[in-house]
């Protein structure tokens, strides 16, 4: 007897059942949804980031299941039919960020999620976003080393010219209002966004509170493939050959032209601490609210440590970051894996202030796992410990 | 009106179709991929959809094409048209959505974007100019290569041993329950090219139709490719590429009969 859970699949295997299959969903103008002023619910952070994507208007969605993404193309399999969008389950992660692509050049708020070592296969796609000026939301729940993906994430392993915008949420509500942000920024800067989380940001069930968006207005989609009736022919490429303001020379042009505008108004970071801070961990995503517990303790015992963690790591918060090492005594560099950001911290302080980065040895932890709150509380007050003694033989 | 020198007034037999845009190109000498391009345009106007038409285009020496058809297009990277072209017809369901992709693009790089669209019954029409070389990068052997066949790779012609016997995409599209027509084609003579017309005229009517998953290939003369003349090249479709890719419809499920045409 075949299992009550696959009685569809026996009925139809028995004849009993019509194939339902031809019933084709595609996108659907007509499902109007009235989102409550405000909403707060107790949701696994995958979740709440594929809710707030369909509350940001996102209606194309297409992913192959890879923990610890899986449970966003799970809610977006149930929730993008009932508010009249797409949910694609593609054969393979290059496809799905392909179906992605082509949704948003039609026009459509479209999104991707996977993980590290299937984001590796999107990276081809990523970057002819870039410079092609596909306006797709693309997430990275990190596994393994939490942060091991900061390099292929922040810097990208595409081909070409390229900077994604990358946003790196710390918790669940600011996987909330981050990606329902990265589809604005998508579409007002043409571009692709790149969400960088990890396997406990996915999985953490926290509050959030989704509310009402007001965005700011948007240009029109004057590039849209929507094949509108009526009006002279629009084209989405990087390639040349197409006798369209989208040829390669143009597409650099105002790509350099658009990254100076995206790194002019759209910087973002957090600081703490900072009045009398003679210490600063830089820090971001979970780790970011790993330091804040260390730094909280320490706080308690009288050491004078602050934090700064950058929220964009593309473009990453350089000019202020430097504003803020400089007279201190110790930059502390905290990432979950072997050293990526660091470089981004040496470079941004630039010989204001010594930096350090702490040997957690993160590294086969297992998945979804950081150093405690005593491991760190020890790191830094040794880092603390190291940068007074030095000061203390220079004076 | 436009006159011959004598005065005497001249009627217009036949003109650019509407659909070109009237830019130019540089495709080879006897390259059968501008007149397949020609073919399409000519059917999309005739069909009036030209406006309703969205080209993921392939990499190869057609996107080119891109700035000669007077439709919206986005441009794939290299094999991956078929899944974009379902990005598209899902968010735009009544646009006639088609890729153009060449053999070394679909029978090489992007076989499992074609076979997933298949697989699908994705309501979209995947054209694949086939000439058996990577054109563009000079001609060299794809999956299409016909045995014996010189490239720039396989100089001393293709070794069925060595490189394996060539794929039959029309072939192993038919055998895909969602696709429901699948048909091979070529443009070396007047008889072909009217057969390619109505192959497209089909596939595009069965899409508009929500039949599912079509497919048309369409063999295109690659005299440079293929170390040739075009006169030659010509020849070479009928004598020998078409041994191994036979010019016929190979699966069209309004057709009953199963008898091809």
């Amino acid at each position: 007897v075949a299992s009550q859970a696959q009685s569809k699949a026996l009925a139809y295997t028995q004849g009993e059942l019509a194939d339902a299959t031809r019933s084709r969903r595609w996108l659907s103008e007509t499902v109007e949804v009235d989102w409550p002023d405000e909403e707060r619910r107790f949701m696994p952070g995958n979740e709440a980031l594929a809710e707030a994507a369909i509350r940001a208007g996102c209606r194309f969605f297409a992913g192959y299941p890879i923990t610890p993404s899986t449970e966003i193309l799970e809610h977006m399999a149930k929730r993008l039919p009932e508010v009249g969008g797409v949910c694609m389950f593609p054969g393979t992660e290059i496809e799905g960020i392909t179906m992605a692509q082509g949704a948003a050049g039609a026009g459509v708020r479209a999104m991707t999620a996977s993980t590290s070592t299937a984001f590796s296969l999107m990276q081809e796609t990523i970057a002819e976003c870039a410079n092609g000026q596909w306006p797709v939301v693309i997430v990275n729940m990190c596994r393994g080393a939490l942060q091991g993906d900061y390099y292929q994430t922040v810097k990208g392993g595409g081909h070409g010219d390229y900077q994604p915008i990358v946003l790196a949420p710390q918790n669940g509500q600011e996987m909330v209002d981050l990606t329902q942000d990265a589809f604005w920024l998508a579409e007002r800067y043409r571009h692709p966004v790149l969400i960088f989380g990890d396997s406990v940001l996915a999985h953490v069930t926290e509050t959030v509170v989704f509310r009402r968006r007001d965005e700011p207005e948007l240009p029109e989609k004057t590039w849209a493939t929507d094949a509108t009736p009526g009006r002279s022919r629009r084209g989405v490429s990087y390639l040349g050959h197409t006798g369209l303001s989208t040829d390669i020379a143009h597409g650099v042009l105002r790509g350099l032209e658009k990254l100076d505008l995206i790194a002019q108004h759209e910087v973002r970071y957090e600081t703490g601490f900072l009045d009398d801070a003679e210490v600063v961990a830089v820090a971001f995503g979970t780790a970011a609210r790993y330091a804040k517990y260390a730094i909280l303790e320490m706080r308690k015992k009288g050491v004078k440590i602050g934090y700064f963690r950058p929220i964009t790591l593309s473009p990453y918060p350089s000019g202020a970051l430097h504003e803020v090492a400089a007279g201190r005594k110790a930059i502390i560099c905290l990432e979950l894996n072997n050293g990526q950001m660091i470089h981004d911290v040496r470079s941004a302080v630039f010989g204001a202030a010594p930096v350090y980065a702490p040997r957690l040895g993160v590294q086969g932890r297992g998945f979804g796992d950081a150093p405690s709150v005593a491991e760190l509380v020890q790191a830094f007050t040794a880092v603390a410990a190291e940068a007074g003694k030095k000061e203390a033989r220079q004076s | 009106m436009t006159r011959s020198i004598d005065g005497t007034a001249l009627r217009l037999v036949r003109g650019r179709p509407e659909g070109l845009t009237g830019a130019t190109h540089s495709l080879c000498p006897g390259c059968g991929e501008a007149i397949a391009g020609r073919v399409i345009t000519e059917v999309l106007d005739e069909m009036g959809l030209r406006e309703k038409a969205v080209l993921a285009c392939g990499v190869g020496c057609y996107i080119q094409l891109t700035n000669l058809m007077d439709i919206d297009f986005q441009q794939s990277l290299h094999g991956r048209a078929p899944a974009m072209a379902t990005g598209i017809k899902r968010a735009v369901p009544e646009a006639l959505v088609f890729t153009i992709q060449g053999d070394g693009d679909l029978f090489s790089e992007g076989v499992t974007e074609a076979v997933q669209a298949a697989t699908r019954a994705e309501n979209i029409t995947v054209i694949c100019f086939n000439n058996g070389v990577t054109g563009e990068t000079g001609g060299h052997m794809t999956a299409a290569s016909v045995v014996g066949q010189r490239t720039k790779t396989t100089l001393e012609g293709r070794s069925g041993a060595e490189q394996g016997r060539p794929l039959n995409m029309a072939e192993l599209l038919a055998s895909i329950e969602g696709t429901c027509f699948s048909a091979r084609t070529s443009v070396n003579k007047p008889s072909e090219i009217q057969k390619a017309k109505r192959c497209l005229r089909r596939a595009f009517e069965s899409q508009l139709a929500g039949e599912g998953f079509s497919y048309v290939e369409i063999i295109t003369m690659c005299p440079t490719g293929w170390f040739m003349e075009p006169v030659e090249a010509i020849d070479f479709v009928d004598e020998v590429f078409s041994k191994t890719h036979h010019l016929t419809v190979v699966k069209d499920r309004r057709d009953r009969s199963g008898a091809g045409r």
